[in-house]
């Protein structure tokens, strides 16, 4: 079972390995918003997306608080 | 407290790294998509968890059928829930992508029509159940109805959209995952991610669900 285990989780980190092999192709360049992302102001984007986030999970722990305690009543 | 909800910790933590790194990481430059290529972590990763919802609930409804346990009948259909929570997300999401890249919200793309085909089917399944009074003859109709619709998922999104010509990647092999749609700066951040981060936190509200139904039942079997 150990065994087993182990082997699966080599399989999966060897398989991790090859990753950056797989896709090495090369596009049209084509045009990025390189502007934005040169003023910094990607990072607001991310900000505003990692508060919504986090604003979300705290809601679902009160929520599953709450849950826990009426099951125990 | 932790063995029981490490895994609400990893959501967490695997969406924050796909919100952080899947605007912050570079991506190929594709021509049309530009910049929407980030798309992929959240509107692909909503199909990915819709399938693995569906399969869940699936699993339930047959397990219904084999015992009659009415918890099993709770799980199939909050798991079916959450599955088209996903879907109507994954549509959605898809049909504003659409707009910026094909051109339009809607152009009646085989991707398109057959996940809608699949949602209605599963539309229907909460309609059934609804429509039933009998609570031991809703569940097992039910169940049946939802091996049904799982089926029906196979030639709706799996089969039928890949033999016709699309706008949508992916006629040739996997939609959005093979090596000219992504590359290797993209995908641990979907697989690793985007896809277990999602599919958790949609576990997670889908659970709480649960339990509030079951709650519910014991409060009526009480007064």
């Amino acid at each position: 079972m150990h065994k087993k285990l182990s082997r699966i989780l080599f399989t999966i980190f060897a398989s991790l390995l090859t990753l950056p092999s797989w896709a090495q192709d090369s596009a049209d360049k084509a045009q990025m918003a390189g502007v934005m992302r040169s003023n910094g102001k990607i990072y607001v984007v991310v900000a505003v997306l990692v508060i919504i986030l986090l604003g979300l999970l705290f809601y679902l722990v009160r929520l599953d608080r709450k849950i826990s305690k009426m099951e125990k009543n | 407290m932790l063995s029981k909800n490490w895994w609400k910790i990893l959501s967490a933590i695997c969406l924050l790294y796909a919100f952080i790194a899947g605007f912050l990481g570079s991506v190929p430059a594709k021509p049309i998509l530009h910049e929407t290529i980030r798309n992929l972590y959240f509107h692909v990763a909503m199909w990915f968890c819709m399938m693995i919802y569906f399969i869940v609930s699936v699993v339930y409804s047959i397990k219904y059928l084999r015992n009659s346990n009415p918890k099993n009948d709770v799980y199939a259909l909050e798991f079916a829930n959450a599955g088209i929570l996903f879907g109507v997300l994954g549509l959605t999401t898809g049909a504003v992508w659409a707009k910026y890249t094909w051109g339009a919200f809607w152009s009646n793309d085989p991707k398109q029509l057959g996940a809608a085909i699949a949602l209605l089917i599963y539309f229907a399944y909460l309609v059934l159940r609804n429509s039933i009074a009998d609570v031991d003859k809703r569940a097992r109709i039910a169940a049946v109805y939802n091996v049904f619709a799982f089926f029906m998922l196979f030639p709706t999104i799996w089969i039928i959209p890949r033999l016709m010509e699309s706008l949508h990647p992916g006629g040739m092999g996997n939609p959005a995952l093979n090596s000219q749609d992504i590359d290797s700066r993209m995908r641990p951040i979907f697989l690793l991610g985007a896809v277990p981060g999602w599919a958790l936190l949609g576990t997670w509200i889908t659970t709480l669900r649960i339990r509030l139904k079951f709650l519910e039942e014991k409060k009526l079997s009480n007064a």
